[in-house]
């Protein structure tokens, strides 16, 4: 249909993106490679030399490299449970007749506008802080031991303060889906004698697949690379208990200087995350073509 | 003549202010109160001399991660930097800072404390200003000891430090028996460990630079603290810094405290601390030794080589560091605020020593604190919380995670310890230091 | 229509709906609250709620410290800087994939966003580099552009997505009427495109307004936008729950307010046109 004249120009017009977002990948990319086969610390300036795989030994064979997949699977899988399903089971309280929907709704979205650094210092401070937060208060006032949050059960807390800030997105996503949902489907089955149980399992949940796949991927690509939380709350500890890939690599080339060494570890970082994504987007692709 | 000498003084005067343009100044410093104070009366400067100040306040940890990456990679984002006694020697030898030996003779280089001098130079000459200057003792709540009928020695052990905590801690009160650092990093709870592991007899490395971290001294000074926060220790210790433990004093909920002898001035200060009246002072702990008991810090000003404006920059390190500052903070903030621990003069005012009782103790504390001989064993470093060679930073940090995981339950001493030597082995076979 | 709801059904599920909602929005409620308390009732046990002596104090010491609308300035030059830049480039390349699509379009639209997942720590240190080299640290030019090229896939993936539901048919018929491409697009695709491209807008200023690891590294003082002016009360001098509050407050409620007012664009281009 497009004429080779449209064709011509459609290429042009899609140049600026593919070439800026080329740069972007690849010259940095292709600085934090060599960096990489580097000995290379700031603050030993004027002893970089060659050393091949050394960087990529020593971030392989570091202790705390399998830790930080296993938190960084751990962060991911965690919050996407808890804000698929209660955004799944939220979307449907919402799409219920009530009052003061819109209000309701409003308040629910909020915590998305929070800066993440914003959120996790009010939730550290406020709340899970062991003597004077909101939560010690509320645990002595039935007479229990307060919690210590961030000591205690890191991880889970940073997944906590992550699933309130994408909560409130994934419910919005299918909320919307499910009020496309064709009602006149759904009375057909409410007709035919199918419990509530079961239309949410032949025709809501399917309808809803697409809008979750959505909020899967997009997610996923935000989680994997989650940093400024842990770095507010528990500085990846305690020990290694919350640090993931990314805050890895930033203890490797920022806090110790070590670039050569840090850069391997991006690069390995950007190879899993790559795994992650080729298979993110075959599964996305699927579904959103159908 | 006359006539001609004033116009040439005039002219004169002329060109120094057409050179001397208003400059805007970038600098970064850590958020602690003197540093809070330093920018609130800062404006005075910047009338007096027309130039602009941008401020960037941030915590320790973070303070340090951008400061370092902005000199060591030559960003030149700022022209003041505050630093500490571990990165000024370092850091001036490199020739990434500029020499401050110019200052002029009214600044009065004699009246700052000969160690804190030596402690910010590196090949006799000085990189940084200090702004104040610290070493570590023990804070107690003088009302809890006497109403349990405690007397307290002129230096406790750690083992007396430990039965205090445990007769005083009263959590359903809101009183824990003593607050210690928890927080990884260096900086943070290192900075209390590394003086406690010289008290128990221990060193980081052996004189050929083999670290030294399950060594008995290690084992027994960690257990010793770990076993210490988890029994009388406030819940969430280990998150809890110098800033976190500090209010937590000063809000009356601990009865011990080993820590900075710089944040006297502001538990001292009725403004800030409801326990004002009510706490006193002592030695840090010795244990089977008392050298290097108490660290040595300082936090001083230092201007970046790369810095474009280092006139303009040199005057307000001289201005922010001099006796006439701690003149002005004393006036206007109350003289137990004065920035304490590097001046002689200071210590020598009366309206200080009157406002103040720590003062001689502090002052004693300082002078005694010897980077040079820190260690019952003999080491290859210098420094007493810390080693001064640029590697420490990252063993340092590595060691206080693992330390911090140990205090939060996570994981054994042991293997706090096993996993810190590894660490530092690996490191200081990738700088070289071992085979 | 047909379902009748009893009242009774409906006051259950306002309940539960508000309790869940009230019980998500707390935080940023307690911390609104916090941030008109002293220091000292900011921990009192039992905590206090509404009754207490409201007072202006915790945001005048944070104000005396920081220069909020110097911060304040930085994040919206910065954050909508980025988007529209993004913006500039983005239409094309989304108009052309949508209207013109070839076999290779899915994959470069499938690759854009790949490049979304490359961590950013793993180039901070080359970015910081070149950043120096150009003299843009600092800058908040530099910012601009980082922050365009992070956003970048997401907008072209929006816009992609929304153009491709303009049936292509009023473009063909446009252009049997004679129109050439500059009034074709000024004159039938933008009307159509515009809630497309302004819930794009919106969505990608917020992210661009809560990015916090490029503008926190590659500023220092004079382009540092509000995630930096947060950071500087991260960490207690004394008691200091007022003024984190009071600070919070102030860098979350320009874009919460926004974010408020045009919730509507703002889901439709959340969905990523996934969902009608």
């Amino acid at each position: 249909m497009a004429t080779l004249h449209s064709r011509a120009a459609a290429r042009l017009m899609i140049t600026p993106a593919v070439v800026l977002l080329l740069g972007w990948m690849l010259i940095p990319l292709g600085m934090t490679v060599y960096f990489s086969f580097l000995r290379f610390n700031l603050l030993a300036p004027g002893t970089e030399s060659w050393t091949g795989l050394t960087n990529y030994y020593f971030f392989l064979t570091d202790p705390s490299f399998w830790d930080a997949i296993r938190n960084t699977l751990t962060l991911v899988i965690g919050v996407l449970l808890i804000t698929v399903t209660g955004g799944v089971l939220l979307a449907l309280l919402l799409d219920q007749p009530i009052w003061g929907q819109g209000v309701a709704r409003v308040l629910v979205i909020a915590p998305f506008f929070v800066m993440p650094t914003v959120s996790a210092l009010i939730w550290k401070n406020m709340f899970m802080n062991p003597v004077n937060g909101l939560f010690a208060f509320l645990a002595k006032s039935v007479g229990l031991q307060p919690f210590d949050f961030l000591g205690q059960a890191p991880m889970a807390s940073i997944i906590l303060i992550v699933s309130w800030q994408w909560l409130p997105f994934a419910t919005l996503i299918l909320l919307t889906a499910l009020q496309s949902l064709d009602t006149e489907q759904l009375e057909a089955s409410e007709m035919d004698g199918a419990g509530p149980l079961n239309r949410f399992i032949y025709i809501v949940a399917p309808h809803l697949a697409r809008a979750t796949t959505v909020v899967i991927l997009i997610l996923t690509i935000f989680l994997l690379s989650i940093f400024a939380e842990i770095l507010v709350t528990t500085n990846g500890g305690p020990g290694t208990a919350t640090t993931n890939l990314t805050y890895l690599v930033y203890t490797q080339s920022l806090l110790q200087f070590d670039v050569g060494g840090g850069s391997a570890g991006g690069v390995v970082a950007i190879i899993l995350a790559n795994i992650v994504a080729i298979f993110l987007m075959r599964m996305i692709g699927k579904n959103l073509d159908a | 003549m006359t006539l001609k000498s004033l116009l040439y003084g005039a002219s004169f005067t002329f060109a120094l202010t057409a050179v001397a343009q208003a400059e805007e100044l970038t600098i970064a410093t850590v958020n602690n109160s003197d540093m809070i104070i330093m920018q609130k009366l800062s404006p005075q400067w910047e009338e007096a001399s027309g130039h602009t100040l941008n401020w960037v306040v941030l915590e320790e940890n973070v303070l340090r991660q951008r400061v370092t990456t902005d000199i060591a990679a030559k960003g030149a984002q700022f022209d003041i930097i505050t630093i500490g006694a571990y990165e000024a020697p370092i850091w001036g030898d490199l020739g990434w800072l500029n020499g401050l030996d110019d200052l002029g003779d009214d600044y009065d280089y004699d009246d700052i404390y000969e160690s804190v001098r030596n402690g910010l130079s590196a090949n006799g000459s000085l990189f940084a200003v200090p702004f104040y200057a610290e070493s570590s003792f023990t804070f107690y709540r003088k009302d809890l000891f006497d109403s349990a009928g405690i007397e307290v020695p002129e230096q406790m052990t750690y083992d007396q430090l430990a039965e205090y905590a445990k007769q005083l801690h009263d959590p359903d009160n809101g009183v824990f028996g003593t607050c210690q650092r928890g927080k990884a990093g260096w900086g943070e709870n290192m900075a209390f460990v590394g003086p406690m592991v010289n008290a128990f007899g221990g060193r980081w490395f052996d004189l050929d630079w083999n670290p030294q971290l399950t060594s008995e001294p290690w084992v027994n000074a960690v257990t010793y603290y770990v076993d210490l926060m988890n029994n009388y220790g406030p819940p969430g210790a280990s998150s809890n810094g110098h800033n976190e433990n500090r209010a937590l004093f000063a809000d009356g909920k601990c009865a011990t405290w080993v820590d900075a002898t710089s944040a006297a001035g502001f538990i001292f200060n009725p403004n800030e601390s409801t326990v004002a009246d009510k706490t006193d002072f002592a030695a840090a702990p010795q244990q089977v030794t008392n050298k290097g008991a108490g660290w040595f810090w300082a936090w001083a000003l230092a201007i970046p080589a790369s810095s474009q404006k280092v006139d303009a920059a040199k005057d307000f390190l001289k201005w922010s560091t001099s006796k006439e500052y701690v003149e002005l903070v004393g006036e206007s903030e109350g003289w137990v605020a004065a920035p304490p621990g590097t001046r002689k003069s200071t210590y020598a005012n009366a309206k200080y020593i009157s406002a103040a009782p720590f003062a001689g103790t502090v002052e004693n504390s300082i002078l005694s604190a010897n980077p040079a001989d820190a260690t019952l064993e003999p080491v290859p470093y210098t420094g007493v919380q810390f080693v001064a060679i640029p590697e420490f930073q990252g063993i340092g940090n590595f060691v206080g995670q693992q330390i911090s995981a140990a205090l939060a339950g996570s994981q054994s001493v042991q293997e706090a310890l096993d996993n810190s030597q590894a660490f530092a082995v690996r490191e200081m076979k990738k700088a070289g230091y071992i085979q | 229509m047909a379902r009748a709801v009893s009242t009774r059904r409906k006051a259950t599920f306002t309940v539960a709906a508000w309790a869940i909602a009230l019980a998500i929005f707390f935080p940023i409620l307690w911390t609104f609250l916090t941030s008109f308390k002293t220091e000292g009732d900011a921990i009192a046990s039992p905590p206090m709620f509404v009754f207490f002596d409201w007072n202006l104090s915790a945001y005048e010491a944070v104000n005396q410290r920081t220069n909020y609308l110097k911060h304040f300035w930085n994040s919206v030059v910065i954050s909508f800087g980025s988007t529209i830049l993004g913006l500039v480039i983005a239409v094309p390349a989304a108009w052309a994939m949508a209207f013109v699509p070839a076999k290779q379009t899915k994959n470069v639209l499938m690759w854009m966003l790949s490049t979304k997942m490359l961590p950013p720590v793993g180039v901070v240190i080359p970015i910081f580099l070149i950043f120096r080299n150009t003299g843009l640290l600092d800058t908040r030019t530099g910012l601009v552009i980082v922050l365009m090229l992070i956003n970048l896939p997401i907008i072209v993936w929006m816009l992609f997505t929304y153009f491709r539901e303009i049936p292509g048919e009023i473009l063909e018929a446009a252009r049997m009427d004679g129109a050439d491409l500059r009034s074709e697009l000024l004159y039938v695709l933008t009307p159509m495109a515009m809630p497309g491209i302004a819930s794009t807008l919106l969505l990608n200023v917020i992210l661009a307004w809560n990015e916090a690891f490029w503008t926190l590294n590659l500023t220092a003082a004079k382009a540092a936008p509000l995630t930096a002016f947060i950071a500087s009360f991260s960490s207690p001098e004394g008691l200091f729950f007022a003024k984190l509050s009071a600070a919070s407050t102030m860098a979350i409620a320009p874009i919460l307010v926004l974010g408020w007012f045009s919730q509507k664009q703002l889901v439709r281009g959340l969905t990523f046109g996934a969902v009608k």
